[in-house]
């Protein structure tokens, strides 16, 4: 049921409940800063659990709002929760972080940024018109900049905000003639009306063709696809630890939400029975999903091929992170609904490996003050625990068990056995094994190789915690991961359709 | 149910009590280390004593292989129960655990060799907390493969190994560790993945009702992959001798090839061999290696009859391979746990031309030789490293003249040679005769071709024993003391069995027959399409 823009509110409370917030951690500055330095980072905790708190209401809602601009559905939901866990995580994360402690006048700023980011992936998610799309996807790539270069003292940083700047802009001007495009074939910005018309006129396929390329292009630099990626390693290096990780999640799930969101609505065929097994075939005759698997092979090959080299740990999570891209895009390239549910697993699983994997990162740069590989050498004697704990999330990135990175490929590479993409799969455990090498490269350096140095380095009971909270999902959820596979199909059901 | 103690089945109890051992041994404060490793112990001889609380219930007349009703001290519960929707299906992953006569060698094999294993660890002294503890997991990886029934289980617990394999070796192990350490990682890993996708292929082209609720559903479920029926017409490995079943076959045996390891994925072996501390070797050698025997015979012959009586003559010849090959290798070799490295892949040769044979003899004598071979190449590591524990070097060339100076030694060493040269009267002469015997009837000129192995193992065997025992004593090799109650623990068990299944190998071979002979059976009428028996 469309609602109208009084009753539309009600189910925008979560986003109003964090653009409030936005403005009351700006505000912060000016009025505690006397307190507490904390303050700004307690007040985005309390916006994040309050918006929480009206998600959690949100539960089982389907609704189109705001004359169809925007979607209230399980499938939002799914990533809604997701962007809520990561912001809470990474404002915690910030809080400890000794590199922003430098910035520490600037806490409202930055805080209110990440509130500011995760409105617009909100937005992301649920955005059901192609100028919503384009204009939550601005949100979140404006907060990301500067949230890039928010140490400005530091020139690595300057030099990734300006390159995430012009990539963007780049990026996003071409996704803007892709929406030109499709609208002057069809007349319409609403994906929905959008899909009508697409169902019953005549357009030429070419055009369209290029038109979702040059969407592609866009999505794909927020999902960080080769060849989109460019930007990527030098950002997520030059950033703080704390922004990278909240890129690497929030931003990339809030791309894939609007990809998957944007092609099965744009492009499918309701007239298909049962819709969610057709295939998305509104061009008859070219499996045009081939792009999206030579993308996805590209990604992740490049992305694995690439992190072997690296010797900076941001530099290579960057690197990891993108060939993670490309395991989560072979799901998208099934076209279907165990496809779709296999890409939302994998996104719960790698929250959890890559933020925990970027907290100990974070937490080793405090301490020991570097990032460098090679000096992690002898971290397994000299802070077991911490090692322990990014060993647990290395092995989760590479999908081994017993962590749940092996449920999150296992589905995958179901979806695409299933749909007997035979071929994909094999390239998909091939890539990783490769990237066996490059994790257990960190691994080997912590216990294999012992220090010089043998002093002792103990971390707070605080971190000791935190880690202890991401490490244990990472295992018990390989040990019984019903819950989350449930939640991921429920969660494939998007408005409208079925 | 029956066989359960404290409400818990015995093989629940077999396969993980290493880890309550390895919670205890974590739970222990730094500094204890005594108390670790008689922790550890404790662990592995209880195990033991499971072991052999199923060894006295098993019985020998059941079947299994295919038959639900010829497993023992069969456990089943669901793990993962998930009402799907629609398009999804339910999901369904059952803890099934279960032995037949297959699998019973193999579990006695595991508890012996882990026994063995922590009395060889004795002297680790080198943070032995993480030791024990992953020496633990380790363990419960290797009796979890030789349980499970469900694939998905049987996944799990084979890929739980590799971890800490891989630090057991990379941490522990010798100057170039770290590369043996992540070769091995990489080599194996390689192999799980393609069982993963051929898992993932059979789990989506069988499909059973479910046994709650009659709705039909996909399932990891071994035995029922095993019946043609149950695979959904046009699914991906519907059919027989269709490509796809061929592609599987070939996936899965590359997977299980790289455990063996089968000439030409047998790099690794060496490698890791060498750089490992004796336990892990003799763990490596005595049980890892059979894991990759075991699989192509629980899951290759018998899921995929067509195929493998397609490729059993391929098979055969890597046999021969393996066998000549290790063998000439073994004879080049100057570093002594090399030599027993290369030998192994040599004996493996003979479980693969034997099992490949698709005859009682061959299989039962492949099977006898997994364990056989696990017990004699365990006590080979073991020398080896008494020896290298006293001199800190593996050259066969510096020693010489030992007989003297070290007798129980070359008294244990010799029977341990003569029982892998295969002399009658020790255990390996009988599962070399029968597989041999085995293959000769299907492969009549690979086995003549492989037996030129048994001249080569007695020559490189020999010639070793010579080297080591008889002419001159070096003068720094004066001082050497003879071997210790500590290291003589570990040896009489493995020495009992050895002498013991020369004389009854029926001890043995009684328990493996009836499903040996279903397994051939199964395989010749379903892989030439006739329906099975059972």
């Amino acid at each position: 049921m469309a609602q109208t823009i009084y009753q539309s509110f009600v189910y925008v409370l979560p986003e109003t409940v964090l653009s409030i917030f936005f403005v009351l951690t700006l505000l912060t500055a000016i009025v505690g800063k006397r307190r507490s330095k904390y303050l700004p980072a307690f007040m985005a905790l309390l916006g994040f659990v309050l918006a929480g708190v009206f998600v959690f209401r949100q539960i089982g809602v389907s609704e189109l709002v705001f004359s169809g601009m925007y979607v209230v559905d399980p499938f939002s939901w799914f990533f809604k929760v997701i962007f809520l866990v990561t912001g809470i995580l990474i404002v915690v994360f910030s809080m400890q972080s000794r590199e922003l402690e430098a910035i520490s006048t600037k806490y409202s700023e930055y805080f209110s940024l990440i509130i500011s980011l995760t409105i617009g992936a909100f937005f992301m998610a649920g955005s059901s018109n192609l100028l919503m799309m384009y204009l939550s996807l601005e949100l979140v790539s404006i907060s990301s900049y500067i949230l890039a270069g928010f140490t400005k003292e530091n020139a690595r940083a300057d030099e990734a905000a300006l390159k995430y700047v012009i990539y963007g802009a780049f990026s996003s001007g071409l996704m803007l003639y892709g929406i030109s495009l499709l609208y002057g074939l069809t007349g319409e910005t609403n994906l929905y009306a959008f899909n009508q018309a697409l169902a019953i006129g005549s357009i030429p396929r070419v055009t369209i063709l290029i038109a979702i390329v040059l969407m592609l292009v866009g999505l794909g630099y927020k999902i960080s696809a080769v060849p989109f990626h460019f930007w990527t390693p030098d950002v997520y290096e030059g950033a703080p630890i704390t922004v990278t990780a909240f890129l690497s999640v929030t931003s990339k799930a809030a791309g894939f939400a609007m990809l998957i969101r944007f092609f099965k609505i744009g492009f499918i065929d309701v007239s298909a029975q049962p819709i969610a097994a057709g295939m998305w075939d509104i061009f008859k005759g070219f499996n045009w999903t081939d792009i999206i698997a030579v993308l996805s092979v590209l990604t992740m090959t490049v992305g694995n091929l690439v992190a072997l080299w690296q010797t900076n740990m941001k530099r290579l999570l960057a690197y990891s992170s993108i060939a993670h891209a490309g395991y989560i895009l072979m799901g998208f390239v099934t076209l279907t609904d165990q496809g779709i549910s296999a890409m939302l697993i994998y996104f719960v699983a790698y929250l959890l490996m890559n933020l925990g994997a970027f907290y100990v990162v974070m937490l080793v740069a405090n301490k020991y003050h570097t990032e460098n590989i090679d000096d992690y050498k002898g971290l397994g004697y000299r802070s077991p625990y911490a090692a322990f704990a990014l060993t647990v999330f290395l092995f989760s990135l590479t999908g081994i068990p017993p962590t749940f990175g092996f449920i999150g490929k296992f589905y995958l590479f179901s979806a695409l056995i299933n749909s007997h993409y035979v071929w994909l799969a094999i390239v998909g455990v091939l890539n990783s094994v490769i990237s066996l090498y490059y994790y257990v490269k960190v691994v080997r350096n912590m216990y294999l190789v012992q220090p010089t140095d043998t002093s002792r380095v103990e971390f707070d009971f605080g971190s000791n915690l935190m880690m202890t909270l991401l490490v244990v999902p990472n295992i018990a959820l390989m040990l019984y991961f019903s819950p989350i596979l449930n939640w991921a199909q429920y969660s494939v059901t998007m408005f409208g359709l079925r | 149910m029956l066989h359960q103690f404290l409400g818990i089945g015995y093989l629940t109890w077999i396969t993980f009590l290493p880890v309550i051992g390895m919670i205890v041994v974590l739970l222990i404060p730094r500094g204890n280390s005594n108390v670790m490793k008689w922790v550890a112990l404790a662990a592995t001889i209880l195990q033991l004593v499971f072991a052999a609380l199923i060894w006295m219930n098993f019985n020998p007349a059941l079947s299994g292989i295919n038959d639900p009703n010829g497993f023992q001290f069969v456990e089943k519960a669901r793990w993962i129960d998930l009402q799907g929707a629609g398009w999804f299906g339910k999901v369904a992953v059952d803890y099934f655990l279960g032995i037949d006569g297959l699998s019973l060698p193999m579990v006695m094999l595991t508890a012996l060799i882990s026994f063995v294993g922590v009395i060889a660890s004795w002297n680790i002294n080198k943070a032995q907390k993480g030791y024990f503890a992953l020496y633990l997991l380790l363990d419960t990886g290797m009796m979890g493969v030789f349980v499970a029934l469900d694939m998905f289980l049987f996944y799990v617990f084979w890929e739980l190994m590799l971890l800490p394999m891989y630090f057991l070796i990379g941490v522990w192990g010798g100057p170039r560790r770290e590369y043996a350490a992540i070769k091995f990682f990489l080599y194996t890993l390689l192999g799980s993945v393609l069982i993963l996708l051929v898992m993932l292929g059979l789990y989506f082209s069988v499909s059973i009702p479910d046994p709650a609720t009659g709705q039909s559903m996909h399932t990891f479920d071994m035995l029922a992959m095993m019946n043609p029926k149950n695979y959904v017409t046009n699914s991906l490995l519907a059919g027989i001798g269709t490509y796809w079943r061929d592609v599987a076959f070939i996936a899965l045996f590359i997977g299980f090839a790289i455990k063996v390891p089968v000439f030409p994925f047998h790099t690794w072996l060496p490698d890791a061999h060498v750089e490992a501390p004796t336990a892990i070797s003799v763990i490596l050698a005595g049980v890892l290696l059979k894991m990759g025997t075991y699989g192509l015979l629980r899951i290759s012959f018998p899921i995929f009859p067509d195929a493998m009586l397609k490729y059993a003559y391929p098979m055969a010849i890597l046999g021969f391979i393996n066998i000549v090959y290790g063998a000439l290798c073994a004879m080049a070799q100057t570093d002594f746990k090399k030599l027993i490295a290369y030998s192994s892949i040599s004996h493996m040769g003979v479980v693969l031309l034997g099992i490949s044979a698709l005859n009682t003899q061959g299989i039962s004598g492949g099977v006898l030789q997994m364990f056989n071979h696990g017990v004699v190449t365990a006590m080979l590591f073991l020398i080896v490293g008494v020896i290298y524990d006293r001199t800190h070097t593996r050259g066969v060339n510096d020693f010489g003249g030992l007989a003297n100076q070290m007798p129980v030694y070359t008294a244990i060493m010799t029977v341990a040679f003569f029982a892998a040269i295969g002399l009658p009267g020790l255990s390996e002469f009988v599962s070399e005769l029968l597989s041999y015997l085995g293959a000769f009837q299907t492969f009549r000129w690979v086995t003549i071709f492989s037996s030129v192995g048994i001249v080569l193992t007695a020559g490189y065997m020999l010639w070793t024993l010579q080297r080591v025992f008889l002419g001159q004593l070096p003068e720094k090799w004066k001082s050497l003391t003879d071997v210790n109650g500590r290291e003589l623990v570990a040896f009489v068990p493995l020495m009992i069995v050895v002498i013991l299944l020369g004389i009854f190998p029926s001890i043995m071979l009684h328990p493996m027959n009836a499903t040996l002979n279903h397994l051939v059976d199964f395989v010749q009428k379903v892989g030439t399409g006739l329906t099975a028996v059972k």
